[in-house]
């Protein structure tokens, strides 16, 4: 005979809905996690989806994901001509806030390496890579576009011709991916009154010497990375580094601070979470009081009672994972920013929970085991 | 015949100084397999605090305590486990039933037999024919609160007697009941120990239903008084 299960059945709907509303508070701290994991994600998404060895960058910066480089457009020629060289392309990015339909409109703009690159190795979940050097682009659904939209930059028009998933910059705009020249095009846009002004002051045009954030290199098979890095290192304008060290700067740097943040607030919630549950077993053993004590007073073990203290315990806060597992499953998709909770983080968060039910009974098994057999004589 | 129960020089002392209550004062009683006896006297006269001293819910400061003839209290001391003692050897009925609300009138019963280890299927065959002999065999799957006064006393003397104890110690038990009824359970007491050979001790205020008892023995200030017969209570 399970006590605690037939407890918990006298009392059914308010033991469902308390682990409801647990379940709700163990969901964000599920949610958290997959934020942090979305986060990191998201930030090395265009760092592995370039598939280079090496980065040059402006010397003396970390960029161009951790900060802001600018380096020559001819770099990109120099590098591709170094022995070892699989190849070289450069890298552009840059984000625009615009108005689109009256609503505020932002995204990332990350330049392909006509024609070497189109856009093929995309993950296009509709419509192309692109056809021409120039006005299409491919763009993620989290931008909200369709397939065939025109969407106006600077002086052009642009077409989008493919649609992917899932792929956002470290700060979770949605990614577009147009030519290079294009996202020169659209970064270096001035209104022809501004162009005129610049000539008229005699400054040298923008798009005459195209600047681009880095230039991404592969190095050859079957040649040493570290001696082609050698080489290249020795260029007075630029830094180099490598794929892993991009990425380390962009986790320990740009993500860092979100991660502790998430962090705390995850680690306040479990302590939140032990605490209500503490309290609902301790008020649920306090109702049990001349239960308890019947049980003592009859001669029953202390471990029948601590099992139905634990058991509710456990019960509880099994439910009110089921109910987290749920709400993960139908709305995490729906948040604004990825939510990435892969299996392994449903069984830490598994773990989590029990030893979560385990420590919150401990009150509530203190106080049963506090109450003398004698209570039920109390009248 | 040999005592089933029995307490001799029983001492126990509530508080200190001014507020010092004794409670037992030398307080001494034998019952007999198969007897009935009732406890009577005034509120705070002490027969709660011998009936709690004889269910070993809390200890004399002094004296002795035996069981079937073991002695389980020695000069105020637990001689050996006393929850199992109280789990095998002993049985209660309170002024309520104490029914766990949210068990069945069988599971209430298979309760006091579960916890001692009785196969779970076992402890409900037996608490099933518990109370068929009871006369409650058509409200076994009833809830506590379907239950009118009598009918959740009679499950709880079938809990108090699921393990067969020697002796039975009653608080009260038909303080909540109207005459006819309260006659039913102490005929039921009387029933169970000629039947089963338990020794019965019933706290009770209620003068209506000595006549049942074999002996009454009346407590005042916490001194026991000589043992008479019930009929002469009645």
């Amino acid at each position: 005979m399970n006590l605690a299960l037939k407890d918990v059945r006298r009392q059914l709907p308010r033991f469902v809905a308390t682990a409801f509303g647990l379940g709700l508070l163990f969901a964000i701290v599920l949610a958290m996690g997959g934020i942090y994991r979305g986060m990191v994600d998201d930030a090395v998404l265009l760092v592995d989806r370039t598939g280079a060895d090496l980065w040059l960058v402006q010397r003396d910066t970390r960029g161009p994901f951790a900060e802001r480089s600018v380096v020559a457009g001819a770099l990109e020629a120099r590098a591709a001509a170094v022995p070892g060289v699989a190849w070289a392309r450069a890298f552009t990015t840059v984000t625009i806030q615009r108005e689109l339909e009256g609503k505020p409109f932002r995204a990332t703009l990350v330049g392909l390496a006509w024609p070497e690159d189109r856009g093929g190795e995309l993950p296009l979940v509709a419509g192309r890579a692109l056809e021409s050097v120039h006005r299409e682009l491919v763009a993620d659904t989290s931008l909200g576009l369709a397939l065939g939209q025109r969407l106006p930059l600077g002086d052009d028009t642009y077409s989008v011709v493919g649609l992917t998933r899932g792929l956002v910059s470290a700060s979770g705009d949605g990614l577009m991916f147009l030519s290079n020249a294009d996202v020169l095009r659209v970064e270096s846009y001035q209104p022809p009154e501004a162009v005129r002004l610049r000539r008229g002051a005699g400054l040298a045009d923008d798009a005459a010497a195209p600047m681009i954030a880095a230039v991404a290199v592969r190095v050859a098979p079957g040649r040493d990375v570290a001696e082609v890095r050698a080489r290249l290192a020795g260029w007075p304008d630029v830094s180099v580094s490598s794929t892993d060290e991009q990425r380390a700067l962009l986790l320990s740097g740009v993500v860092d601070k979100s991660r502790r943040q998430i962090g705390l607030f995850r680690a306040l919630l479990v302590v939140v979470s032990a605490i209500v549950v503490s309290l609902v077993i301790f008020n649920m053993t306090v109702a049990k009081t001349r239960e308890i004590a019947l049980l003592k007073l009859m001669g029953a073990r202390l471990s029948v009672v601590v099992r139905l203290i634990v058991e509710q315990s456990l019960l509880l806060c099994g439910l009110a994972y089921g109910v987290a597992v749920a709400v993960a499953q139908l709305a995490f998709d729906k948040f604004p920013r990825r939510v990435a909770v892969e299996p392994v983080d449903y069984a830490a968060a598994f773990a989590l929970v029990l030893a979560i039910g385990l420590v919150a009974s401990a009150a509530g098994v203190r106080r049963a085991l506090a109450i003398p057999p004698t209570a039920i004589l109390a009248g | 015949m040999p005592s089933a129960i029995s307490a001799h020089s029983l001492e126990k002392t509530y508080g200190s100084g001014e507020g010092e209550v004794r409670a037992l004062r030398g307080v001494s009683l034998e019952v007999a397999s198969g007897e009935v006896v009732a406890l009577v006297g005034p509120s705070g006269s002490g027969k709660s605090t011998l009936l709690t001293s004889l269910g070993l819910l809390a200890l004399p400061d002094t004296g002795t305590i035996r069981i079937g003839g073991e002695l389980v209290v020695d000069a105020g001391v637990a001689r050996g486990d006393l929850a199992a003692i109280r789990r095998s050897r002993l049985g209660f009925v309170f002024q309520r039933s104490n029914l766990v609300p949210f068990l069945t009138a069988v599971e209430n019963v298979a309760l006091a037999l579960t916890i001692n280890d009785v196969d779970a299927r076992d402890a409900k065959d037996r608490a099933h024919a518990l109370l068929a002999s009871l006369g409650l065999g058509d409200r076994s799957s009833a809830y506590p609160e379907e239950l009118s006064g009598g009918q959740a006393q009679r499950v709880a003397i079938a809990r108090a007697l699921a393990m067969d104890p020697p002796v039975l110690l009653a608080d009260e038990p038909t303080a909540a009941l109207d005459g006819p009824r309260s006659r039913d359970v102490m005929m039921l007491f009387r029933r169970i120990a000629h039947e089963r050979g338990a020794a019965v001790v019933v706290v009770t205020h209620d003068h209506r239903v000595l006549d049942a008892f074999d002996g009454v023995h009346e407590m005042d200030d916490g001194i026991l008084s000589e043992r008479r017969s019930g009929a002469a209570h009645a």
